[in-house]
């Protein structure tokens, strides 16, 4: 994996993924390692996003490395017209790897291409999210010890939402069965599913969170509804409350059950069940710092 | 109808090569991608020509000039239907059917808005993963670009 860039995930066989998962793992039980203490890290946001910033941050801080970089591009020389191509260039000559969040979809492939140093993807508008797709893995995988034949249920905005699209289309590669739980409006786009069916692999439709759903699964992805998706403000109304998973819901739900989410939330996730053992959204996160961790030292060439 | 009008629809041409079948309304598409405008060789150009198998076509014929598979294969996402002739001496030496290409650069912009290759100055590229219904995705945004709103450059 060294010196390649990570915008996709699927520009990661299976079996590198793993090997980013490994890592991972061994920098869960020992995060403060010294190893990047020569290098200068490039943290460059177009657009801000505050937490998965901080996420990389806390990973590179972590590995005593140096950061450079921008939160916003409103007071760089991107707002004085400055091309992609030549902040791109001009930032590889300070450091030796390039995270990158900008709001145009492609940008982060065009920058590898031109940047002589690797570029990992931390957001290219609604496109690809890879580092998400990884920590959610790894949280997947540590909550239930293993990948392979498991139940995820995907519940929310299944249409928009790129983190679903990256995650169902990595966990076709487990054997996994999907139950995709969406208003109409906003069910999962076929070019998605096509990857479940190429795969053979089950996968069931829902309108409703309910009894038919929760207690048959092992992962509960919770997503949030956009307000911008809708036309029509009364149909938000209606469909934001209809997915709120609350605590008595889990009564029949299995013992493995973990109920995942990306975050921010707004309101699909009632507070009270954060209080249960089976949520697991922000360990979910604390989970992004040692998977961006090992992709760093991956990358560079350190592990 | 007499030879001589005729002749001055269809034009023969001694060595070069024929693009026969292109859609009436194509064909200055296709000088286009094939940068003909630029070309010194003798070029005829013919449109909304009768046609038995598609009622309508366009016709060009450039002099003196042989076409490389893939560079003709370009002119595949606007005539589809065209098909390449090769003349050595009055005579066809050579006769192809147009492809579609695995992949496809330069010629189509990516439909969506908030992809990079619509802001920078970026050769696009697509994968063609859909040679029937002419679906291409972009290399940039991954997103797919349709027969429907395809624009060309
Ligand atoms: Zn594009």
């Amino acid at each position: 994996m060294k010196n390649k860039s990570l915008i996709s995930i699927n520009d990661y066989s299976k079996e590198e993924q793993l090997e980013v998962l490994k890592v991972a793992e061994e920098f869960e039980k020992n995060p403060v390692q010294n190893i990047l203490s020569n290098n200068v890290i490039a943290s460059l946001f177009f657009e801000p996003s505050t937490r998965t910033r901080l996420s990389f941050e806390s990973a590179i801080s972590r590995l005593g490395g140096k950061i450079v970089g921008f939160s916003e591009a409103s007071n760089t020389s991107v707002k004085k017209g400055e091309s992609l191509r030549d902040s791109i260039l001009t930032v590889a000559n300070y450091s030796d790897l390039i995270v990158m969040r900008n709001p145009l979809e492609g940008s982060a492939r065009f920058a590898s291409e031109i940047s002589p140093v690797p570029v990992i993807n931390a957001g290219d508008g609604s496109n690809q999210h890879p580092t998400q797709t990884l920590l959610d893995l790894y949280s997947i995988k540590k909550t239930q010890n293993k990948l392979d034949n498991l139940n995820v249920a995907f519940v929310g905005d299944l249409k928009y939402g790129r983190t679903v699209h990256s995650l169902v289309i990595a966990l076709c590669n487990y054997n996994t069965t999907f139950h995709l739980v969406s208003p109409v409006e906003l069910k999962l786009p076929s070019s998605v599913k096509m990857n479940i069916k190429e795969k053979n692999l089950k996968y069931y439709q829902y309108t409703e969170l309910d009894d038919n759903v929760i207690p048959n699964v092992d992962v509960l992805y919770m997503t949030r509804i956009q307000k911008e998706r809708f036309s029509d403000p009364l149909e938000y109304e209606r469909i934001k409350n209809y997915y709120i998973l609350k605590n008595d819901m889990l009564e029949n739900s299995k013992e493995n059950l973990r109920i995942m989410h990306p975050l921010p939330r707004v309101n699909e996730i009632d507070i009270n069940v954060d209080k249960s053992p089976k949520a697991y959204y922000f360990q979910q996160a604390l989970n992004g710092v040692y998977v961006r961790q090992a992709l760093l030292s991956l990358i560079l060439g350190l592990k | 109808m007499s030879e001589k009008r005729k002749e001055l629809k269809v034009s023969a041409i001694e060595n070069g090569t024929v693009i026969d079948h292109i859609p009436s309304n194509a064909v200055f598409q296709v000088i286009r991608i094939l940068k003909l405008e630029k070309f010194e060789n003798m070029i005829l150009f013919g449109t909304n020509l009768e046609s038995k198998k598609y009622g309508s076509k366009g016709v060009i014929k450039v002099k003196n000039k042989y076409f490389k598979p893939e560079e003709v294969n370009r002119i595949a996402l606007v005539a589809p239907s065209a098909s390449m002739i090769e003349i050595k001496d009055f005579e066809v030496i050579n006769k192809t059917v147009v492809e579609v290409p695995d992949e496809i650069s330069g010629i189509v912009k990516c439909f969506n808005p908030n992809c990079i290759s619509n802001h920078e100055r970026v050769k696009n590229k697509f994968q063609v993963v859909d040679k029937n219904n002419l679906r291409l995705k972009c290399y940039y945004c991954e997103k797919i670009t349709a027969k429907n709103n395809m624009t060309f450059f």
